[in-house]
């Protein structure tokens, strides 16, 4: 039976390199989150059939935990709206943190129970051999140190060492996690806890170390808790400082911790399909990680230890010039006699759900001539990739998406520029200003482009809170109003002309 | 099965490799998609956690063990529809096309 229960763990983590793989291209990443499906199917059906399963009660725990979990996850799920989706990947993610230290858990408190097993069986066996009482037998072994024995003593140490890891990344990760989903979700404002954050950010960093030590030498539930404790409130104290553009980069690299967790569990274990599953996304989280704070020329340190609220309130001088405004129509007109148009989607347009309208509007352009692309900043939306997943909702095929790199050169060839719902990526601060907060990052030039239209709500600054120098430029002419109000009126124009 | 000493951090490392591999040559346009899925797969952790409330035998090992096993089967399901959902953008015309005939 073993054997089955192990042939399958080697299908199932075969089927998730190569769903990952074939999720890297877009003609078969759908197949890819298929074959992933039937692995993560296979793997879960013959754990049932796993030697360690045993009673009625745990199998019975087991099947509802699965089907009650499963069922809300999957509504939850199946009813969100997309552009919701971020805030739903770190929540889930979050929970496969938690499940991860929690089986550290389940292993420190077998350890602990063992323990007293362990001093009583040695001590009637010493006490029958050598003739003297059970409690001088007991006395005896604790003077020798056996009674001293410990959780590392109980799992192994290698075993003891990995699964303390990974009980401390998995917490990290899960109430880091939670508090990204919050503020994703608007459920959360606030930048900082305490006062002093990042020494007291250390401090329980520290401490949670000096626990995890403690925790290998200690046969005391009272310091396993503490510090299962203290890894949920560093990731919280982690999480909490982190906002504006810097929430996909953590929540990726919460990703990759919950994948590392995972692999260490699963040595913790002996279950070799969590160690592969587990690895492979510890590795390819972080590598993406470092893609998502290379395209915002951060380090994944800076993003972490930096704070980027707290410099914004530094920053934002006041900016010279004034906005002018255009109406919808207008706008829209200017759009239909342009040869070359490149519309820059950001979040505020799938906010205002304008995606539909958007597409419209360009199929619209298209049939009279206009030579129309879309141009993606990599953190565009609040996650890489975001808006691409937007867009092809609504329809747009994804030959007509480009990327920044390859698109930048063109905005200067480009007779109107349209910016919808985005702002710090088109920030020309983050170019030309070496005191701005976001200087460095880099952005679509938006800006070289003839004419610019920037369809917005309000004469607010965006995200990150800090000032656009883009809204006040000479070529630059604002359409204020709700995103998807100002696309209708933009293709009843183009439709009466 | 027990998988000790150097055997393991060969393991550990061939997957790193792995997962390097997999991700190194990725368009921007399918990050999120990819983050999820990769999401997704770290769901693996319910077999774990069936594993640990399977051999639980006192009441706080059941609770914490039933804890795990909540958890991570929300990671699996969620990630699963989640990612699917997102992926289900990417059909082509055609396959729209046909889609919307039926």
């Amino acid at each position: 039976m073993n054997f089955i229960v192990q042939l399958s763990y080697l299908i199932a983590a075969v089927l998730f390199i190569l769903g990952l793989k074939a999720m890297s291209s877009p003609k078969t990443a759908r197949r890819g989150i298929v074959w992933a499906g039937v692995g993560m199917v296979l793997a879960t059906l013959v754990t049932f059939l796993h030697p360690a399963v045993q009673g009625l009660t745990n199998t019975i725990l087991i099947v509802i935990g699965i089907a009650v979990a499963g069922g809300l996850a999957w509504w939850s799920g199946r009813r969100v709206a997309m552009t919701e989706m971020p805030q739903m990947v770190a929540l889930y993610n979050g929970m496969g943190g938690g499940a991860a230290a929690a089986i550290a858990g389940v292993e420190m408190l077998r350890a602990l129970r063992m323990l007293p097993e362990g001093l009583q069986s040695q001590a009637q066996a010493l006490a029958s051999d050598a003739g003297i009482s059970m409690a001088a037998a007991e006395a005896a072994l604790r003077a020798e140190g056996a009674g001293s024995a410990n959780i590392a003593s109980a799992l192994g140490a290698d075993v003891a060492i990995l699964a303390i890891l990974g009980a401390l990344i998995g917490t990290v990760a899960f109430s880091g996690s939670l508090i990204a989903w919050a503020k994703l979700d608007g459920r959360m404002k606030r930048n900082s806890l305490v006062p002093g954050q990042k020494y007291v950010n250390l401090l329980v960093f520290v401490l949670a170390i000096i626990f995890g030590i403690m925790t290998f030498f200690t046969d005391s539930i009272l310091v396993v808790t503490l510090f299962f404790a203290l890894g949920l409130l560093f990731g919280v104290f982690v999480a909490v400082p982190i906002g504006g553009a810097d929430m996909p980069v953590i929540i990726s690299l919460f990703n990759a911790l919950t994948g590392l967790a995972v692999g260490f569990e699963g040595y913790a274990i002996g279950n070799p399909a969590m160690i592969i599953a587990g690895t492979v996304v510890g590795a390819a989280g972080t590598l993406l990680t470092q893609l998502m704070a290379k395209a915002m020329n951060r380090s994944i340190t800076n993003v972490l230890f930096a704070g980027f609220a707290a410099d914004t309130q530094s920053a934002g001088e006041a900016l010279e010039g004034e906005m002018k405004d255009v109406s919808a129509e207008d706008a829209g007109i200017m759009m239909a006699y342009a040869e070359r148009v490149i519309i820059v989607p950001g979040y505020g347009m799938a906010v205002a759900q304008a995606q539909h309208k958007m597409w419209e509007l360009v199929e619209l352009l298209q049939d009279r001539g206009v030579e129309v692309k879309f141009a993606i900043h990599p953190v565009a939306g609040r996650m890489p990739g975001h808006m691409n997943v937007l867009l092809a909702e609504a329809g747009v095929p994804y030959d007509m998406i480009y990327d920044m790199e390859d698109i930048n050169e063109e905005f200067a060839m480009t007779d109107v520029a349209v910016v919808i719902g985005a702002n710090d990526v088109v920030n020309p601060a983050a170019r030309d200003d070496a005191a701005s907060p976001i200087y460095g990052m880099p952005i679509l030039n938006v800006d070289e482009a003839e004419n610019v239209l920037v369809i917005k709500r309000g004469r607010g600054a965006g995200f990150s809170g800090v000032e656009n120098a883009l809204f006040v430029g000479d070529n630059t002419r604002m359409v204020f109003g709700d995103g998807q109000k100002v696309a209708s009126g933009m293709v009843q124009a183009v439709k009466g002309l | 099965m027990a998988i000790e000493g150097f055997v393991a951090i060969y393991i550990f490392m061939l997957a790193g490799f792995a997962g390097f591999e997999v991700i190194s040559r990725v368009p921007v346009i399918l990050h999120t998609p990819l983050m999820s899925g990769s999401n997704f797969v770290h769901g693996i952790v319910v077999v774990g956690a069936m594993v640990v409330l399977g051999h639980a035998e006192s009441t706080a090992e059941q609770i914490v063990g039933f804890i795990a096993v909540i958890l991570a089967a929300g990671n699996a399901v969620g990630g699963y529809v989640v990612t699917e959902r997102m992926l289900e953008m990417f059909k082509s015309k055609d396959e729209q096309k046909k889609g919307a005939q039926e």
